[in-house]
């Protein structure tokens, strides 16, 4: 029972169903774990500890007269706080949304609660979902359960952070850079970013909205995929919802990947890649190519322009997203001012912090009269030659294999002053939200006692690919089973 | 590196207001990006069509019937301040 | 010098779909406040737009029916500014890829023909509604139950010479818009607006002078009011050896003035950029096809089968086919009857004219179609004199009765009996010997003050006609 935590959403789902222990067990061993840790880690912004409790009593009633449940019942789940939680703060570790209760729920949280899920509290984040090591956040910061002087990576640092030290059997997360995988290779869990509108938008706090997809932290790639079931469907509520069926991502589990194509694009192996972090990516290579993988090297050499287009692109977009905050309907509104244009203007300088604030001039400044064509115009193009350029290479392999980010978990502020360094944390994984591909970031072993992610690419719906092969190197190796001390 | 006066105006249009002692750190920040992104420069991109739905889907629309809407005091519960179930700003002069 | 005037419009006319453009909040003028609301509406974070398929199929009604190319890809961009009235601070509309485009309208100048070009027809939505308290209070209210109104934007060439013609284009514009059934167009709702911009430059020079946009003007008569003003005020200012400010100028109604609008000053500079959160519109020419099918009579058109089919002047037509609801009404009272003309000097008459003076529409008007023919047909039977008819409009729009009824209450129905009229006209003919002989010796005048006086004995019941041919008969 003490490990309780420590189990998979598939481990546990299956001993409540033998009746080996109740709902409320799994939320008293994961509430239990908070309690233990959260000082120490800083996951967390907001727990929902008595909704929780009610929804384990709901569910144990169930049990008890012998209801069918859902597929999740019982399964305790963490939210970036940048996910719309009906009656719970959904503050985007923003002062500008500290008091901020939404009215309604995001989609993806509906569709998880339906499943019988229960909400046990929101995560960390950098600020609006803008960062690569949750320093943003104007309310606390987050810490690598591998090593409490580093970061947990960002944007979902605490979503990362929360699964990777058991105070969360599974958690949500926002992807518009990086922010699921980035934080998921450093913290040593499986983190996933879906094909740009597998997952509904609607209730997810805008970022880049081109770029942004919900997506799961998982302690394994099984898990994953049962999440990606729940997750995944069309929603009429955002038009850019893809109507298509997605099928059943479990039957990727378990799948022999003889004769599987993949690609290793040389450039997300050269400059500014850690040496161990290369080595233990391309270790991980060899063992799918044991499995009977055919391994080619290639070039993509459009993605070297990725990260430019993302910060013209995204900022540009999140620019016009965040606007909206002006204190006039919701969020902070400045104490002192005396006049509209005072109260705008107030209102967004005190309320918004350093890197938010710059991003939104920067997109200011792209979209600007005279700059249009120079710069945001110009990003759209590129974005177009980069998507080619992944779509030409799918044609040729099932999946392309990269290392997830360039480096290990970085020290907590080793990188708050150079703002290039920090963007380049997302060097590797950029180009797969330009091109709106789903991609995975799973652990492929230890560097320095540090976890190092895997990131494994498809096509747009190739999911089911990455699912075969990600579980494949999971079953091959013991990676995901690793825990930090604590 | 971006002029002071084009940092005041992006500044200015997006409605936030700079600390004059974190001016200079912002503009060599903003300038550094710009910098970066001017990479794109060394492309030659004259034909490219740009790309603006990156997943090609097309006419996603809706019926035109009525749903409820949300009741007020929800919708308005998170205003900082109201009246007479309106949300209550600065005099606007038009 | 001469001057020539140079007008451009700009028409907002909010669709009059049932739900707003991209949520499903209610579409109502005039609820109570912030009850037609939303997250989506309100610009709630995470909230989402889901575009309504009425207002691309009404703004393709409005491009078809003036004569738009229709665009097969168009999409919706994002105009992004800061006022307290737009929830989400940005307003999705369409730059560079508007719905339609390339149309033109029809208007007559002093009975000459003259076409006004349509540059574009762009789908967007409308803003909140700010209220204002009085001067002493220092505070402002937002109301957001039209914050995603569907409107469309048509723009106009700067074609517009005069503000008559402005008038007339803005007319026509409306009718036709009503005609389709897709607007309110009520002016003083604000269903349909208008901003003009007005220019004018020396008769031959081929540049433009510098332009001022006005704003505000509630009415059709304000529109022409305020560009009247503009235009001489325009004139002035340069005669004087001055020159025009590029501005944005309110037109004050109660004043008759415009002013310049200071505080809209600051730059504007959009920012447009396609709207990440919807995806293209794209339009297949069999779809508009079919569209074009559906549209309904159009104000020329219907025009030209008055005339054809109730014979009436080509001016009659014109009036009576100016609004849509003038030309059903016209057309319920006319259809099947014997005497359209009359129908149509009716209606341009004292249906007009009523409306006007009690600044009634139409369907608040007690007069039904019925009642407007049966009284047509009291006057064609002659149970009424033309005067009396009038008396029994008033009653009818006062009281809302049937003629008939009214014709003996008011005691106004003629005397038409032959055998009552030769002896009350014997009796007449008596009394009046010398105008009589008068007669007889060519004073054909003569005749005329024998009819006053037959009338006269008759209290004016008596039928005028019947009188004159039997006055005719005994005197020859």
């Amino acid at each position: 029972m003490l490990e309780l935590h420590s189990l998979t959403i598939h481990e546990i789902r299956d001993m409540l169903r033998a009746g080996q222990i109740c709902s409320k067990d799994i939320l008293d061993s994961v509430y239990s774990r908070i309690e233990a840790l959260d000082d120490k880690i800083g996951a967390y912004l907001t727990l929902t500890k008595e909704e929780a409790y009610e929804a384990a009593a709901i569910i144990d009633k169930k049990i008890a007269e012998g209801e069918k449940l859902g597929d999740l019942a019982g399964i305790p789940m963490a939210i970036k706080d940048n996910i719309s939680t009906k009656g719970v703060k959904t503050t985007c570790a923003s002062k500008m949304l500290e008091n901020y209760v939404p009215p309604f729920d995001a989609h993806a949280y509906e569709k998880l609660k339906e499943a019988g899920a229960i909400l046990i509290g929101k995560t960390n984040l950098d600020e609006f979902a803008m960062g690569s090591s949750t320093e943003n956040s104007a309310f606390k910061i987050t810490r690598n359960p591998w090593d409490l002087e580093r970061v947990p990576g960002g944007s979902s640092g605490g979503s990362a952070a929360a699964v990777a030290s058991d105070e969360a059997y599974f958690a949500l997360g926002s992807d518009t850079g990086g922010s699921i995988r980035q934080p998921a290779s450093l913290c040593g869990v499986v983190g996933f970013k879906p094909t740009y509108g597998a997952v509904s938008r609607y209730g997810l706090v805008a970022f880049g909205s081109s770029f942004d997809q919900i997506g799961p932290f998982t302690k394994d790639v099984e898990d994953c995929a049962i999440l990606l079931n729940h997750l995944y469907g069309h929603d009429k509520k955002d038009s850019t919802s893809l109507n298509v069926e997605f099928g059943d991502f479990t039957e990727a589990l378990n799948k022999d990947i003889k004769g599987m194509r993949i690609g290793l694009p040389e450039e997300y192996f050269g400059e500014g890649i850690d040496p161990e972090v290369k080595k233990l990516v391309l270790d991980g290579v060899k063992v799918l190519e044991g499995l009977g993988a055919h391994v080619e090297e290639i070039s993509l050499p459009y993605s070297k322009y990725a990260l430019p287009v993302y910060y013209i692109a995204a900022s540009a977009e999140a620019s016009s997203n965040l606007a909206r905050y002006d204190g006039v309907r919701y969020g902070y509104r400045a104490k002192d001012y005396s006049s509209l244009e005072e109260l705008y203007v107030n209102s967004r300088s005190e309320g918004f912090g350093e890197e938010v604030k710059l991003r939104i001039m920067l997109g200011t400044y792209t979209l600007s009269s005279g700059y249009y064509d120079a710069y945001y115009n110009k990003a759209l193009k590129v974005r177009r030659l980069i998507k080619q350029e992944f779509e030409e290479a799918f044609e040729k392999y099932d999946v392309l294999i990269s290392p997830t980010s360039p480096t290990t978990a970085f020290k907590i502020g080793e990188r708050t002053d150079d703002q290039l360094a920090m963007y380049m944390s997302d060097i590797c994984t950029v180009p797969i939200n330009i091109a709106g591909i789903p991609a995975i970031s799973v652990p492929c072993g230890l560097s320095k006692g540090l976890p190092v992610g895997m990131q494994i690419m498809s096509k747009s719906l190739g999911e089911a690919s990455i699912i075969k092969v990600a579980h494949a190197f999971e079953q091959n190796t013991n990676f995901t089973k690793k825990k930090p001390t604590l | 590196m971006i002029d002071k006066k084009d940092l005041h105006y992006v500044a200015s249009l997006a409605r936030l207001k700079l600390k004059e002692e974190d001016e200079e750190k912002v503009r060599e920040k903003f300038s550094m990006v710009l910098d970066y992104v001017g990479m794109l420069n060394e492309l030659d991109i004259e034909d490219v069509e740009p790309l603006i739905n990156v997943n090609g889907m097309s006419n996603v629309m809706r019926e035109d019937e009525i749903k409820e809407s949300m009741d007020r005091e929800t919708l308005l519960a998170n205003a900082p301040e109201k009246m007479y179930g309106c949300i209550k700003v600065s005099k606007v002069i038009e | 010098m001469n001057y020539e005037t140079i007008i451009g419009l700009e028409i907002h006319a909010e669709l009059s779909t049932k739900t707003k453009a991209f949520c499903n909040c209610k579409n109502e003028f005039g609820g109570e406040v912030n009850t037609n609301c939303c997250p989506v509406c309100m610009g709630y974070p995470g909230a989402l737009p889901v575009l309504n398929k009425k207002v691309v199929e009404y703004a393709v009604k409005a491009g078809l029916a003036l004569g738009c190319e229709i665009s097969l890809y168009s999409k919706t961009d994002r105009k992004n500014y800061f006022y307290p009235d737009l929830p989400k601070a940005y307003q999705i509309s369409q730059y560079d890829t508007p719905l339609c485009k390339n149309g033109k309208i029809k208007i007559e100048v002093d009975g000459k023909e003259k076409y006004i070009g349509i540059t574009r027809i762009h789908i967007e939505e409308d803003a909140g509604k700010l209220i204002h308290g009085t001067e002493s209070e220092d505070y402002s209210l937002v109301d957001f139950n039209r914050s995603g109104v569907p409107l469309i934007e048509i723009v106009s060439e700067p074609d517009i010479r005069s503000p008559l013609e402005a008038r007339l284009y803005l007319e026509k514009l409306k009718g036709i818009l009503e005609y389709l059934e897709i607007s309110d167009c009520k002016m003083q709702e604000g269903s349909l607006r208008c901003d003009a911009n007005i220019s004018i430059r020396p008769v031959g020079q081929k540049e433009f002078g510098t332009k001022t946009e006005i704003k505000n003007m509630n009415s059709m008569k304000a529109l022409q009011r305020a560009l009247e003003y503009e235009e001489e005020r325009h004139k002035k200012v340069l005669s004087e050896g001055g020159t025009i400010v590029q501005e944005t100028r309110r037109w004050d109604e109660a004043k008759g003035i415009t002013v310049s609008m200071r505080t809209k000053e600051q730059a504007h500079d959009y920012r447009y950029f396609p709207e990440p959160d919807l995806v293209p519109i794209i339009l297949t020419e069999e779809w508009i096809e079919g569209i074009k099918k559906d549209l309904p009579e159009l104000p020329d058109e219907k025009r030209k089968r008055f005339v054809r089919e109730y014979g009436i002047p080509d001016y009659d037509a014109s009036v009576l086919t100016l609004t849509k609801e003038l030309s059903d009404f016209f057309e319920t009272c006319a259809k099947g009857h014997k005497n359209p003309k009359a129908i149509s000097n009716w209606v341009m008459g004292e249906v007009l004219r009523i409306m006007k003076e009690k600044e009634l529409e139409l369907k608040d008007l007690r007069i039904k179609p019925e009642f407007l023919r049966k009284l047509v047909d009291l006057v064609d039977e002659g149970v009424l004199s033309s005067t009396g008819a009038k008396q029994v409009f008033e009653e009818m729009f006062k009281t809302g009765e049937e003629p008939e009824s009214l014709v003996d209450k008011l005691g106004l129905r003629q005397i038409s009996d032959e055998g009552a009229i030769v002896e009350l006209v014997k009796k007449v003919l008596s009394e009046n010997q010398k105008s009589v002989e008068d007669y007889k010796n060519g004073k054909t005048n003569a005749l005329g003050y024998l009819v006053g006086q037959c009338m006269k004995a008759s209290k004016g019941k008596g039928n005028p006609q019947i009188i004159n041919k039997i006055l005719k008969d005994l005197l020859s």
